[in-house]
């Protein structure tokens, strides 16, 4: 039965959530002796304070766009894509290869074939777990999370052996030419007359990824193929009855999802750092799985969930600056909103839709019976709404 | 390679295969009741933690190993409350925790220690010494057998011995008592155990208390007995070996066995690049060797060598019929 109203569903729930992973939050920083009030405020302060604050937190949601939306697809098709983390690695190998041996004339080339390259790095890592998938059975998040580990070894050899320059210790690849320099938003927005921080890392590639959700939006939803996506996701069989191939789509789903995740790199390798660094994506492609859950999945819940761990990030590195409390908090919080929005969604849902049926009218009989399923790889949420 | 150093790399393989052994047990009890179980990283780290920090302020490596087998035991009744009894996404979960104990571990042991996201160095009783089997050093010299007797099966902690008698045990648990075939059927047919009147849901706690406390002995073997304290994010990584291990063991506890040495053998090797060179002539990376369980797996899940096939309903909660 569909006991909730939409509104309920699409803020009140993963408010609830938010609001329980923040109370805990609380609580961690009060266990630890510090004052969770004075916390947030020096939060808000270093992240939002200042344009230079502004254009770390936008650089991380940068990066959290690109590899939630990664997930978010491939939880239409219901695949749990937790290689993230390896695709952004891959696509970073990508961008450095092709900002390197490419004498690129502009940047705006520079981004499409580099971009392209990323794209396609991404693409080809997701799409060999996509493949066993499809066609030999095996589980989609073992092959992804042994595929992370492939990748940093891969990226490990080739960063100390092959890219690194000659005479330098640091296993990082050689610095990127000039003219693969992507504008920052300081160097965007001056000739507009506004002032943005000079030093923050925020560049153009905000502007792809705020691209790749409105393209993400449109392919789920207005496309041919996303109906075939999320038909797939939410009845295997009856998708496969409508003529819809599992293994084309599951190759499809999982290749877009890569190639979403090889993308961060340019922001955090061409935009950011402009050379090849060892752990790179800095656990990007991980927070990317709480950004979708949080998000559900959508791509306007995917922006405003990266703004929010971007936030979280940069507010976090202020923390660990200025008190005693370490970088580590974060991932505290980033665990409690998995944890809320993804695995305990139940727990929240449960008690609400009592709540809910509780104070609803007695009315005519509902046209349509069955509750919608929702996106996403949780199961048996159909059977649980009673 | 002489005698020696075999016996040597095969010594080193047993310390780095206990820890992957005793998570893949774990892991194997879970996953046969039908509960996938990505946290197994999550729940050592936890356990590593507790362990050397209890053992650390108490100077009693028993203690330590209780409060690490007690974390790891809070984390697998998380795992439990969200995959069982609400009926959420058990990948989910497994992710969650291992954030989570990466993330806690780090500041609890900031805000008790303040030493970085590490505890003191332990010493003395607060750390499991290597036990000497009787007449270890009596036998020394004899040739072959008295290096093999010496080295390689004495002077270990207990807990190595521990993790190898559990294996023998797991299989007599699953395989020949009442509770194993029923926690083997709940992963299979949990609809048909429900019918036999055995409850579902307290079979399934039972096998994530038992992963829970086998995580905890990893956990409190990795930073008491293998290493002397704790440091940020010291499982590295092992608990997904042990996950690799598990499917290439293919849910069996003594192909685990063979499975984790294996993975250990590869662990020893890394640190030997000179042994693998003289051995077939070929420099082989580092990096490939660590890689190397990781595409294994991936190779078995393909199915090309041999066929995996997990409980079938692993993953699936379990709803009641109404």
């Amino acid at each position: 039965m569909d006991v909730m109203p939409k509104w309920a569903e699409v803020i009140l729930v993963p408010l609830i959530s938010l609001l329980l992973a923040a109370i805990l939050s609380a609580l961690v920083i009060l266990a630890i002796g510090e004052d969770p009030i004075a916390a947030v405020n020096l939060m808000v302060k270093g992240a939002l304070g200042s344009t230079y604050g502004w254009g770390y937190t936008l650089y991380y949601a940068t990066n959290f766009i690109f590899t939630g939306l990664a997930v978010a697809v491939a939880f239409h098709a219901r695949l749990f894509n937790i290689g993230g983390e390896g695709q952004a690695m891959l696509g970073g190998l990508g961008v450095a290869l092709a900002a390197l041996y490419i004498p690129w004339p502009h940047w705006t080339l520079a981004l499409i074939g580099a971009g392209t390259m990323a794209a396609l790095f991404g693409a080809v890592w997701a799409a060999i777990p996509g493949w066993l998938q499809a066609k030999r059975g095996s589980h989609v998040v073992i092959t992804t999370i042994m595929f992370n580990f492939i990748a940093a070894a891969l990226l490990n050899y080739v960063l100390v052996n092959v890219m690194r320059p000659p005479g330098s210790m640091d296993p990082a690849s050689a610095r990127f030419p000039e003219a693969v320099h992507l504008p920052t938003l300081h160097e965007l927005l001056a000739p507009l007359g506004i002032a943005f921080s000079k030093s923050a890392p925020a560049n153009v590639s905000l502007l792809v990824a705020v691209a790749a959700c409105v393209v993400i939006w449109m392919l789920i939803w207005r496309t041919r193929l996303g109906y075939e996506i999320r038909a797939y996701g939410h009845s295997q069989p009856a998708a496969k009855y409508a003529g819809i191939s599992p293994v084309r789509i599951t190759m499809v789903t999982m290749i877009i999802s890569g190639a979403l995740a090889g993308l961060m790199a340019i922001n955090n390798v061409m935009g950011e750092s402009e050379r090849l660094v060892l752990n790179a994506t800095e656990g990007a492609g991980f927070i990317g799985i709480a950004v979708a859950l949080m998000g559900r999945s959508h791509p306007v819940g995917v922006f405003f969930a990266a703004l929010l761990f971007g936030f979280l990030y940069q507010g976090g590195a202020e923390l660990a600056l200025w008190t005693s409390i370490p970088r580590e908090l974060i991932v505290v919080i980033q665990a409690l909103v998995i944890l809320f929005t993804g695995a305990l969604d139940n727990m929240v849902r449960m008690p609400l839709e009592r709540l809910f049926l509780m104070f609803r009218r007695p009315g005519p009989p509902s046209p349509t019976p069955e509750t919608e399923p929702k996106p996403g790889p949780r199961s048996a949420q159909s059977e649980s709404a009673e | 390679m002489d005698y020696i150093t075999l016996i040597q790399l095969l010594d080193s393989t047993v310390r780095l295969a206990t820890p992957l052994l005793l998570a893949c047990l774990a892991g194997l009890f879970s996953e046969r009741a039908g509960v996938f179980d990505i946290g197994l990283e999550g729940k050592m780290l936890a356990a590593a933690f507790f362990s050397a920090a209890l053992a650390s302020i108490t100077g009693s490596v028993w203690l330590g190993l209780a409060a690490g087998i007690g974390a790891s035991m809070v984390l697998s009744a998380v795992h439990g409350l969200a995959s069982i009894t609400f009926r959420g996404n058990q990948l989910i979960s497994g992710v969650a925790i291992n954030f989570l104990a990466a993330g806690m571990t780090v500041l609890i042991a900031q805000d008790w220690f303040a030493q970085g996201g590490r505890t003191p160095s332990l010493f003395g009783g607060a750390r499991f010494e290597p036990i000497t089997l009787p007449f270890a050093k009596a036998v020394e010299d004899v040739p072959f057998l008295g290096p093999l007797y010496e080295e390689l099966i004495s002077g270990h902690s207990i807990l190595v011995y521990a993790a190898f008698l559990a294996v023998p045990l797991t299989w007599w648990i699953l395989f020949r008592t009442r509770f194993g075939l029923r926690l083997r059927a709940v992963g299979e047919n949990p609809a048909a155990v429900d019918t036999a009147g055995v409850s579902v849901v307290g079979l399934r706690y039972a096998a994530v208390g038992i992963a829970g406390l086998l995580c905890g002995v990893a956990g409190a073997y990795l930073s008491t007995a293998l290493q002397a304290g704790f440091v940020k994010d010291m499982s590295a990584g092992r608990g997904f070996i042990a996950l690799a291990a598990l499917i290439f063991a293919k849910w069996r506890p003594w192909y685990a066995l063979w499975a984790t040495l294996l993975f250990g053998l590869f662990g020893a090797l890394e640190t030997r690049p000179d042994v693998i060179q003289s051995v077939i002539g070929i420099k082989v990376q580092g990096q490939l060797l660590g890689a190397l369980p990781y595409l294994m797996t991936v190779v078995i899940l393909a199915g090309f060598v041999g066929k995996a096939i997990p409980p079938r309903a692993g993953g699936e909660p379990y709803v009641k019929e109404r």
